[in-house]
């Protein structure tokens, strides 16, 4: 098979990931015990204004019907109005995606730069006491949660020495004129640095690893020893030859765990009161506003199932040995 | 005539010994094989120092939770005192292993609670979240992924399906989504885990099926007219089962993690005490603020220990089942 048709199977496969997943969410929050309506209603409404909410959310016609209308909708990325805030969800994901994204990037730049470095190093120093002791660090890196990391640096630097905010994204006297403007402000990197920080050591643990792998491998090919032969500075065989070769399982494993790193910021934003979309889901689940619930939900879900679709793509464009069959 | 018998006796000796071992009975032979592979696997196992000190940790814990009653001093869930009001506890009783005034170890919660018991309790939790996910992880798991792998075509398609379509699924929102639904308890946490976890595990299983299927002792079982289950079961299961257990050990420690991470959100089971829990009331309480640290970092320590000797345990045993990462 070839490649385009390789490409148009990958895209008709997404296409019906995205309608299982929106399928499976769509029935899970409406054949969920409880009354969706009991939560946006108050006892005290007259029968008729009660009759005209539920009209209004479209929860009083047939179950088929609002599967229907839900589909036509997500298609043009509409998923209703927040029960909550009196706003289309669209408008609350716009609000928070933003603030997500510039944590888990920053994070996820940090995390790549030493995890490949310390990786690449760990491989070359194959062995050593070096090498033991990062992998040791890896390990516990992604064994200790990171939202009691996150605690821990909380406790230490903003309880105990006061230096970054115990919690959000901007100070109470800051003014946000526009989104770039409060982003390059030092008020707002005083408050990213510890999660993005804590988020990168979690991160680290999982490049570092593929890379020391991946170099492993590459170091017991024959261009090294030409390399060698050739006279070459043992840092330029290192970073220029082998790492160079070395990287290519980074680049897919990145796309993947970029996904899930924006499908996990639960915790750490939670942990952080940092306001972006994975915290306002847990919100809003907590709280029953289901339209947000199941808007965020699927923007979550939808960043792990694109990011898995380039990786596969991207993968085939960089290793030319990859055949499709 | 009896010298010629005694040299041919001593020439067959290794024949008659294997003759001879004929009489044990099917189950004898199966026993005594497992426990030389066991054996075998063990010795490789606690070769490495890190490994030794894993399992000491994990067995520490597993004592912990099994004599929980006898070593947690106090009821977990039991308030230890009440103020005048009757309702509400503001300030916990300092921990006695720092010079406070009472027989609490770690002192008591905001709540009146006793943080030592908890902690003891916790560990309860922990390896029931843990052990119980796991096996049903590895066993779903390995069973989809010999299926598919065994059957192939549409069975294996529908099947992969699925797991696709799993994998798509972000993990700790969508085990907060379930809980939410199905109601904050233990059991829907564990079964909102297993529900995701075992896509891993059938992927891996699968493909090992995919190759194992083609190799002669398969065409021969089939030639031979053993029905598919028999196959299955008999021949590519044990092949494939240090890949489950790997994934198995590696599930206890996912489990884990997102049990209390859940717990920490403030959809943990509100009848039963875990690790997360604790965090999770030490921050509504504003722990942080106060300092009173001693609430909120052993439950981390207790978990990162116990998740981390469960990744040193499986990567000692994927080196065991993947000698090539020696």
């Amino acid at each position: 098979m070839g490649k385009a048709s390789f490409v148009i199977r990958r895209i008709l496969q997404l296409g019906v990931t995205f309608w299982a997943v929106g399928t499976v969410l769509f029935f899970m929050f409406r054949l969920m015990p409880g009354d969706p309506t009991s939560f946006i209603i108050s006892p005290q409404m007259t029968p008729e204004a009660r009759e005209q909410v539920i009209a209004s959310y479209g929860l009083d016609e047939p179950l088929y019907v609002q599967y229907v209308k839900f589909l036509q909708n997500a298609l043009t990325l509409d998923f209703g109005q927040s029960f909550q805030a009196k706003a289309p969800v669209q408008e609350v994901i716009m609000t928070y995606l933003p603030n997500t994204l510039v944590l888990m990037l920053t994070a996820f730049a940090i995390a790549y730069f030493f995890g490949i470095t310390l990786g690449v190093l760990s491989g070359w120093y194959r062995g050593s006491r070096f090498e033991r002791s990062t992998v040791i660090t890896a390990l516990v890196a992604r064994s200790v949660p990171s939202f009691w990391v996150g605690l821990m640096v909380l406790w230490v630097f903003g309880a105990g020495f006061g230096v970054i905010p115990m919690s959000g994204m901007s100070g109470l006297g800051s003014d946000t004129q526009s989104f770039w403007q409060m982003v390059f402000s030092v008020d707002f990197l005083r408050h990213l640095a510890a999660p993005a920080l804590v988020l990168a050591y979690y991160f680290m643990g999982y490049p570092l690893l593929i890379m020391r792998s991946s170099m492993l491998e590459v170091l017991s090919e024959d261009f090294v020893d030409v390399c060698r032969a050739k006279g070459l500075k043992e840092r330029t065989i290192m970073f220029r030859h082998a790492a160079r070769n070395a990287l290519l399982p980074i680049v897919t494993a990145a796309a993947i765990a970029l996904g899930y790193a924006v499908g996990g910021s639960v915790l750490i934003e939670t942990v952080f009161a940092w306001p972006g979309i994975g915290r306002e889901m847990v919100r809003a689940v907590l709280r029953r506003d289901f339209p947000v619930a199941q808007g965020t939900f699927m923007v979550l879900a939808a960043t792990i199932i694109i990011l898995n679709f380039v990786a596969d793509l991207v993968y085939g464009y960089l290793d030319p040995r990859v055949t499709y069959d | 005539m009896a010298q010629e018998e005694r040299t041919t006796q001593s020439i067959f000796t290794d024949v008659e010994d294997r003759t001879s071992s004929e009489e044990i009975n099917k189950w004898e032979r199966t026993t005594r094989l497992w426990r030389e592979t066991l054996r075998e696997h063990w010795g490789l196992l606690t070769d490495e120092l890190s490994v030794k000190l894993s399992m000491l940790v994990v067995a520490l814990f597993v004592l912990v939770a099994i004599f929980a009653p006898w070593i947690a001093t106090n009821p977990p869930l039991q308030r230890q005192y009440q103020t005048e009001d009757g309702i509400l506890i503001a300030k916990w009783v300092e921990p006695s292993i720092l010079g406070g005034n009472s027989e609490y170890i770690l002192g008591t919660t905001a709540q009146g609670f006793d943080i030592f018991s908890q902690l003891v309790y916790g560990t309860r939790a922990a390896l029931l979240v843990g052990l119980i996910a796991a096996v049903f992880t590895a066993g779903i798991g390995t069973m989809v992924g010999l299926v598919a792998g065994y059957y192939g075509g549409t069975v294996d398609d529908a099947l992969m399906r699925i797991v696709d379509f799993l994998y798509g699924m972000p993990l700790l929102p969508t085990v907060i989504i379930l809980v939410a639904l199905l109601g904050p308890s233990l059991w829907n946490i564990i079964l909102a885990v297993i529900i995701l976890q075992w896509r891993a595990t059938a992927r891996v299983i699968r493909s090992q099926a995919l190759s194992l299927r083609e190799r002669p002792f398969v065409k021969a079982a089939q030639v031979a007219g053993a029905s598919d289950w028999h196959i299955i079961s008999r021949h590519l299961a044990p092949n494939v089962l240090p890949l489950s257990f790997l994934y198995g050990s590696f599930a206890i420690a996912w489990a884990i993690l997102t049990e209390a991470g859940v717990s920490f959100i403030g959809l943990g089971d509100p009848n039963t005490v875990s690790w997360g829990t604790m965090l999770q009331a030490s921050r509504a309480y504003s722990a942080l603020q106060f300092g009173a640290w001693w609430w909120f970092v052993p439950p981390g320590v207790c978990i990162g220990l116990l998740v981390i000797s469960g990744f040193l345990i499986g990567r000692g045993y994927e080196e065991i089942t993947n000698p090539k990462l020696q």
